[in-house]
């Protein structure tokens, strides 16, 4: 009997005898649009989704940690190896990921603190690629509060843009607010199974 | 029901199963809130973008490039995909694909899968085939696990529980879970599934998903969702196996710009939905270890051969065609005997069960209006309608010689002269006086047929013909 494999292929060949021809693909859809100050767009579009987006100078940025995490009582916080040493401020213990913080580690912690890769302004995403100031996908995921600095050289206008940036063999992940369903009823309400809480520092 | 479960073994014909849905008020009530709801998000989120239709018109290029050149793409996704460290499998039907699901879970050495909520899964009904093999399935999906807590069937693409409203999602919570809900508030109960499954994510070994797209330049796996059940299972278990069907591929990273975009606008009205993550074969340090990655035919194939229903292969599941259609509004999603309901579904469906003699499959092109609101919102211009016309002519001729067949074809012969069309004419206006009041109501048989669901206008005295020539003539 002939593998599932040439099976398959050979449907497939049989089923397209008449080859259509493929069409030419009309790109003539926006890569990039005048959208206005983008930091602004992106600090209300994150917002939207019910993040706090807070916007602080460079230097300000671990004083703004500090405020953040001594706020909520965030006592636990995990980071990446790379986490600049700055960012971890003394209101907090920091469990950096070296050698690998099991699961269970991470569900005790009180939050995360990261950078991320790319932010796309229209829609109010950030990109995480496992890069600089990131880590692995689990630290973002488990613990229940997300803290994510953007740079502004870091936010694009549209998803073109941004795709154009990003590595697609790095495992990625698009994040747009925290965690919501719209499984009930179909209106949104925020809150599942990913961090429930999500902030957003933007800094030069 | 052949060897593609495509459709619900034992489903009545769409018309039965229709009048049993309508009869449930309760049921149209939550459907009518819903779909209106999503419908004007959905407006509001597609006008903020001022290149929607380019983007549509690329959407639909790109994926017909991929359906003209599948076999090319499939062997080019199989290879990157293997570079990358990943296994790629390739199934004929659902049971090859359940079959090399469950043997993967076994050699895994657990009782206990997580899920993503997938299409391609419920299709080939996998959870029920993983259970006969002793493995437990979990679905991780807030609507999936209200459907399957409530040992209910889905009744929509995107949120399978859409049928339910609040205090019926409280009540199936209360009486299948430890950690019972105290309200029917969507928080809380969305927070009562996060406290029922996050111990299961925390120790899953295995996860099993589908995939939105597959790129078949990089081998790179993308899967959209909102919850984060989708990122548990895709970043913590040991061995992640992803069942996709052969169509889901975009040829190259960029055509994902297209589709990031029209997806989460077309399905929850969102500028982007919560979680999207992308990974290629395995990231060392990073994720599941083991990757397999099963390439489902499971009766696309079939679909591909049809030169005018193979557009159907295009579907993205956005479920923006359900949400307005007017027919699925008022019958909701389980009246069409399958996982796939609604315009999508009635034109997917049969092309996928691949056999008019099925009468259930056979009456799904009949369930719709043809009003066309379903090509006007796809995101990848799929035409519902010419497709729904052209499998219903397929379903005729499937029955062969048919009362009905026997009298279009002497209606046929009627209209193709003029002198006849005109006698007859005289005729039919005979059958006024039937009902003098203006509507008829019930005729004898084979007219019953019509009669039965609606009444037939009276005749005109006289012919737009024989009137202009006695007036204008």
């Amino acid at each position: 009997m002939a593998d599932a494999r040439s099976v398959v292929l050979g449907r497939i060949r049989r089923a397209l005898a008449d080859r259509p021809a493929a069409p030419e693909i009309p790109r003539s859809y926006d890569v990039t649009r005048p959208l206005g100050d983008l930091v602004e767009l992106a600090a209300e579009r994150i917002a939207d989704y019910r993040a706090e987006v807070h916007r602080v100078t460079a230097e300000d940025v671990p004083a703004k940690i500090a405020e953040l995490l001594a706020a909520r009582g965030a006592a636990r916080m995990v980071g990446p190896v790379d986490l600049p040493s700055n960012w971890q401020v003394d209101v907090a213990e920091w469990m950096i990921d070296s050698p690998s913080l099991t699961i269970d580690q991470l569900d005790a912690a009180d939050g995360v603190l990261t950078g991320c890769a790319v932010a796309i302004a229209e829609t109010g995403t950030i990109v995480l690629d496992g890069g600089e100031a990131q880590g692995r996908r689990a630290l973002t995921l488990v613990p229940d509060y997300h803290l994510c600095v953007v740079r502004v050289d870091q936010i694009v206008g549209i998803v073109p843009e941004a795709l154009a940036r990003l590595a697609p063999t790095r495992p990625l992940t698009f994040i747009s607010g925290p965690s919501a369903t719209s499984d009930i009823e179909l209106d949104r309400v925020e809150g599942v199974h990913g961090p429930r809480t999500l902030h957003v520092l933007i800094t030069d | 029901m052949g060897s593609n479960p495509v459709t619900w073994l034992g489903s009545p014909v769409f018309p039965k199963a229709a009048k049993a849905a309508l009869a449930d008020t309760q049921l149209r009530r939550n459907l009518r809130k819903a779909t209106h709801t999503i419908r004007d998000k959905r407006a509001k989120a597609v006008a903020e973008l001022p290149d929607w239709e380019q983007l549509r018109l690329a959407g639909e290029a790109i994926k017909d490039d991929v359906l003209s050149n599948l076999d090319t793409y499939l062997e080019r996704i199989e290879a990157a995909v293997t570079a990358r460290g990943g296994v790629v499998h390739w199934a004929r039907d659902a049971r090859e694909a359940n079959e090399i699901v469950l043997r993967l879970a076994r050699e895994a050495g657990t009782d206990e899968v997580v899920k993503v909520k997938s299409m391609a899964t419920a299709e080939i009904g996998l959870n029920e085939a993983l259970a006969a093999g002793g493995i437990r399935a979990i679905e991780t999906d807030l609507a999936e696990l209200i459907v399957q807590l409530g040992h209910d069937r889905p009744s929509h693409i995107l949120v399978p529980a859409i049928h339910r409203n609040r205090s019926e999602i409280k009540e199936i919570f209360q009486r299948e879970m430890a950690e019972k809900p105290v309200s029917d508030e969507p928080r809380e109960l969305a927070e009562a599934a996060r406290r029922h499954l996050r111990r299961k994510f925390l120790s899953a070994k295995v996860a099993v998903s589908g995939a939105n797209f597959g790129v078949a330049d990089t081998g790179s796996i993308v899967v959209v969702e909102s919850e984060g059940n989708g990122r548990m299972c895709l970043t913590l278990p040991e061995v992640l196996i992803t069942v996709m069907g052969i169509e889901k591929l975009v040829p190259t990273w960029q055509d994902l710009e297209v589709f990031l975009q029209l997806l989460p606008r077309s399905s929850t009205a969102e500028r982007m939905n919560p979680y999207t993550s992308v990974w290629t074969g395995v990231t060392p340090g990073d994720g599941p270890q083991q990757f397999h990655l099963v390439l489902l035919d499971n009766g696309r194939t079939d679909a591909l051969a049809d030169r005018v229903g193979r557009q159907a292969l295009r579907c993205i599941r956005c479920s923006a065609c359900l949400n307005v259609c007017p027919v699925y509004e008022r019958t909701g999603g389980q009246a069409y005997g399958s996982v796939y309901p609604g315009p999508i579904g009635a034109i997917l469906s049969p092309q996928l069960v691949n056999d008019m003699h099925d009468k259930q499959a056979a009456s799904l092109p009949y369930a719709s209006s043809l009003c066309g609101a379903c090509y006007e919102v796809c995101p990848v211009r799929i035409n519902i309608p010419e497709v729904l016309v052209h499998l219903r002519a397929e379903a005729v001729e499937a029955k062969g010689r048919t009362p009905e067949s026997v009298g279009m074809a002497a209606l046929g012969w009627l209209f193709a002269d003029a002198r006849r069309y005109e006698n007859a004419q005289k005729v039919g206006s005979l059958a006024r006086h039937l009902a003098p009041s203006g509507r008829i109501s019930s005729l004898p048989w084979p007219g019953s047929k019509w009669t039965s669901t609606r009444d037939v206008p009276t005749p005109p005295a006289e012919s737009f013909r024989t009137w202009w020539r006695k007036n204008r003539g």
